[in-house]
């Protein structure tokens, strides 16, 4: 029996992918859950994992097209077992097609969804999360906040066990630690010295480099853009901080970040205006508060979005903004991880940056731009003593919201960050 | 402590109970002149009399049935069937009857009947002879339902089943009578539906009982070379079952696997499966494995039978799986 894989839609807005590289070879076996291609969308690449098992008969489409979703993309076969492809697709298309008409006179449902009887059937027949693991792994990954989707599993059959979970957890503590926390001097590093002068390269744009181009062009272009930047005390903040660290493990301790998304979230949830979009003539105020936060990655930048984050504590928004990050920097990002973000805030706080100022993140209304906390002379009852400030730049569209507000909400903000008990309220 | 045969710690228990309780009396098939078929029952004719040591026809129907009779009456009777396969014969009297005549009867009546019996293949008995449908008899509320794995828990467990004014199915192993075990010397009794744990660990727990407790405590022992830490739970009462110590135990390996003699559609691993996927589902980090008897009446050739019955590599195998 010959199963069709088909150009899976990763994310709501997902029309088309580039297929970047076939990982399963023609006539290699395949089992289910690994990992057949790798795609790439106009944000991420991502992998497309098998459902079936048993042989990879053909690739369909060769590395490099851009394919529609649902396209078939390979066929997977028993051993030794052989198809007759153009009749295998011309029943697809078939069936395909006659869903198509039915569907435009019954309207039952939309075009997207239609698939094939055989991918219904699997869709039936899956796993819970989409992924093997035992209970006990389940809990506990919940728990801890881990996506059973990045963990190994070494159980029989591939199942992920409560030792893998374990051995994820502690590969991650390893690993992670998030430059933001950076605020002190970096060793400055000499690069090797060139006598010869470098060729010149010609670098084709990939995707996400084109995509990011292409929104920052009409965002820079069509939002009229203002700023505002207001000075943050952060002493205290970063006294609290150390206080709640020193409770936590390595792994889960929390970097000034974590703080400024959760006081930029509660903030806005009296600045509506700043938590919205505009479309047509309207101006939408979203209910949630889902904090986008900029990534550098390899050639590029993505915003991994914090959900509700205005609901989360700040233990909670760190421990998901690493694994998001993580992922982002590994190349594999998850639809939800960069989807539906409100409001961004971009941090180049590890950089050594007095100051900066960014481009709105559309179809947001605003973005944040923070740079280094540092220590700095302060005025205090006509003493000079030392003190650690922060700036922060807002940038907001015009179009939503006006100075006198976005002053306002950075005001609110300093409300947060400078008392930052208010935060764990 | 002394170190007697499973055979001596039945006999002990029902001599013991008989000499402090005249109301007790024993009777079934070969149990005064010859001594039991077992030899369970030596000397107890000589020294209590025909009158509290009765011989009986082949007749299971008419044992368990004045059995039951006798209890309603005030006496406490300790009948003996040959083997649980002959049970199946006085079907009506323990199902119908024991199990259910203090309830119907609203309570007037207590039935403090001691069904002992034998269970188990091994013995090239054949398939009529050789069954070990232990779970059957655990399925009808209104009976208890021991079966023992070591000498101190059958006297102990004996001697409450004794003292017990309900049913108690007490099922004895054909092949465990030799095993020698320590016995406390004072009078001692271990509660009905009481699991115990036999063997403590940390990587995986065994849940069973009777002969296949000794099945599995030789399999862990040739784990534990292996650097795996098995923990044994002995059931000792099929009804009431005691899962507690079972849970609290897979709460901490988060792994099982349940050895039991019988074979394995509707059996105890099935029972203690559920029960632990009821309270523990989120502990469990592995398929719970089931080793039980092939699906097959018991062949009489040796090593067919054997290698119907669960042996040590059966365990060690399903305890590896779930690791």
């Amino acid at each position: 029996m010959a199963d069709i894989v088909i150009m899976p839609k990763l994310g709501f807005d997902m029309a088309e992918g580039t297929l970047v590289r076939w990982v399963i070879q023609e006539g290699e076996p395949v089992s289910k859950g690994v990992i057949l291609a790798e795609i790439e969308t106009d944000k991420a690449t991502v992998e497309v994992e098998s459902h079936y098992e048993g042989y990879l008969y053909q690739h369909l489409v060769p590395v490099g097209e851009i394919v529609p979703i649902n396209t078939p993309i390979a066929i997977i076969t028993e051993e030794d077992e052989e198809v007759d492809v153009d009749q295998l697709l011309g029943e697809e298309i078939s069936q395909e097609t006659s869903a198509k008409s039915k569907d435009k006179k019954t309207s039952l449902e939309k075009p997207s969804e239609i698939t094939t009887g055989k991918v219904i059937k699997d869709k039936d027949e899956r796993l819970p999360g989409d992924v093997k693991a035992s209970p006990l792994a389940r809990r506990i990954s919940h728990e801890m906040g881990i996506d059973l989707n990045q963990v190994t599993g070494t159980g029989m059959g591939g199942r992920i066990t409560k030792k893998d979970v374990q051995t994820f957890i502690t590969s991650i503590a390893g690993s992670r630690s998030m430059e933001v926390e950076k605020t002190g001097e970096t060793k400055p590093i000499l690069p090797a010295t060139r006598m010869m002068p470098t060729e010149t390269k010609v670098i084709p744009l990939n995707r996400l480099r084109a995509a990011i181009g292409k929104r920052m062009t009409e965002a820079k272009g069509q939002i009229p853009h203002f700023y505002i930047t207001h000075l943050y005390k952060m002493d205290k903040l970063f006294d609290a901080r150390k206080q709640l660290n020193d409770m936590l493990p390595d792994e889960e301790k929390t970097s000034v970040n974590d703080y400024i998304v959760k006081a930029v979230a509660i903030a806005l949830r009296e600045y509506p205006n700043l938590n919205a979009s505009i479309e047509n003539n309207n101006i939408i105020h979203h209910g949630d508060i889902n904090i986008g936060i900029a990534v550098a990655v390899e050639g590029g930048l993505l915003t991994v979005v914090c959900q509700n984050a205005d609901l989360k504590s700040i233990h909670q928004i760190g421990i998901e903004t690493r694994e998001m990050v993580n992922r982002a920097r590994e190349g594999k990002v998850r639809p939800n991880d960069i989807e539906g973000s409100t409001f961004t805030v971009s941090n180049m706080g590890m950089y050594d940056v007095e100051n900066f100022i960014a481009i709105i993140n559309p179809p947001e209304a605003a973005i944040l731009a923070v740079g280094s906390a540092r220590e700095v002379p302060v005025i205090n009852g006509g003493k000079i003593t030392s003190g650690l400030q922060m700036k922060a730049t807002i940038s907001v569209d015009h179009r939503v919201s006006d100075g006198a507000e976005a002053a306002r909400f950075l005001q609110s903000l300093a409300g947060y960050l400078e008392n930052p008990f208010r935060l764990f309220l | 402590m002394a170190t007697i045969t499973m055979r001596e710690a039945i006999s002990q228990a029902i001599w013991e109970e008989m000499e402090s309780d005249p109301n007790i009396f024993i009777m079934g098939e070969e149990v005064g002149v010859w001594g039991g078929t077992y030899a369970v029952t030596k000397g107890f004719y000589d020294h209590f009399g025909p009158k509290r040591v009765k011989d009986t026809p082949i007749a299971e129907a008419v044992i368990v049935g004045s059995a039951i009779g006798a209890a309603l009456t005030g006496l406490r009777p300790i009948a003996e069937l040959m083997t649980i396969n002959f049970a199946f014969s006085a079907m009506e009297h323990i199902v119908n009857e024991a199990a259910k005549l203090r309830y119907m009867f609203g309570g007037q009546f207590t039935l403090p009947v001691v069904i002992r019996t034998v269970s188990g293949g091994g013995r090239q008995l054949g398939a009529t002879h050789s069954q070990t449908p232990d779970v059957i008899f655990a399925h009808f509320p209104g009976l208890k339902v021991v079966a023992p794995g070591t000498p101190e828990d059958a006297k102990g467990l004996l001697k409450s089943a004794i003292r017990s004014d309900d049913p108690v199915m007490f099922i004895e192993h054909a092949t465990l009578y030799q095993v020698r075990g320590e016995v406390p010397e004072d009078d001692y009794t271990i509660p009905l539906g009481t699991s115990n744990i036999y063997r403590e660990g940390s990587d995986v727990t065994i849940i069973t009982y009777s002969k296949m407790l000794e099945i599995s405590s030789k399999a862990s022992q040739q784990l534990e070379e292996e650097g795996i830490d098995v923990e044994i739970i002995d059931l000792r009462s099929l009804r009431p079952l005691d899962m507690e110590p079972v849970i609290k135990s897979f709460k901490k390996t988060n792994r099982a696997v349940i050895v039991e003699e019988g074979w394995r559609s509707y059996g105890v691993g099935s029972e203690v499966t559920t029960r632990i996927v009821e309270s523990a589902f989120d502990y469990i980090d592995a398929p719970i494995k089931r080793v039980a008897q092939k699906e097959v009446p018991l062949p009489y050739n040796r090593n067919l039978e054997q290698s119907a019955l669960p042996q040590v590599e059966d365990v060690i195998k399903a305890v590896k799986e779930v690791l």
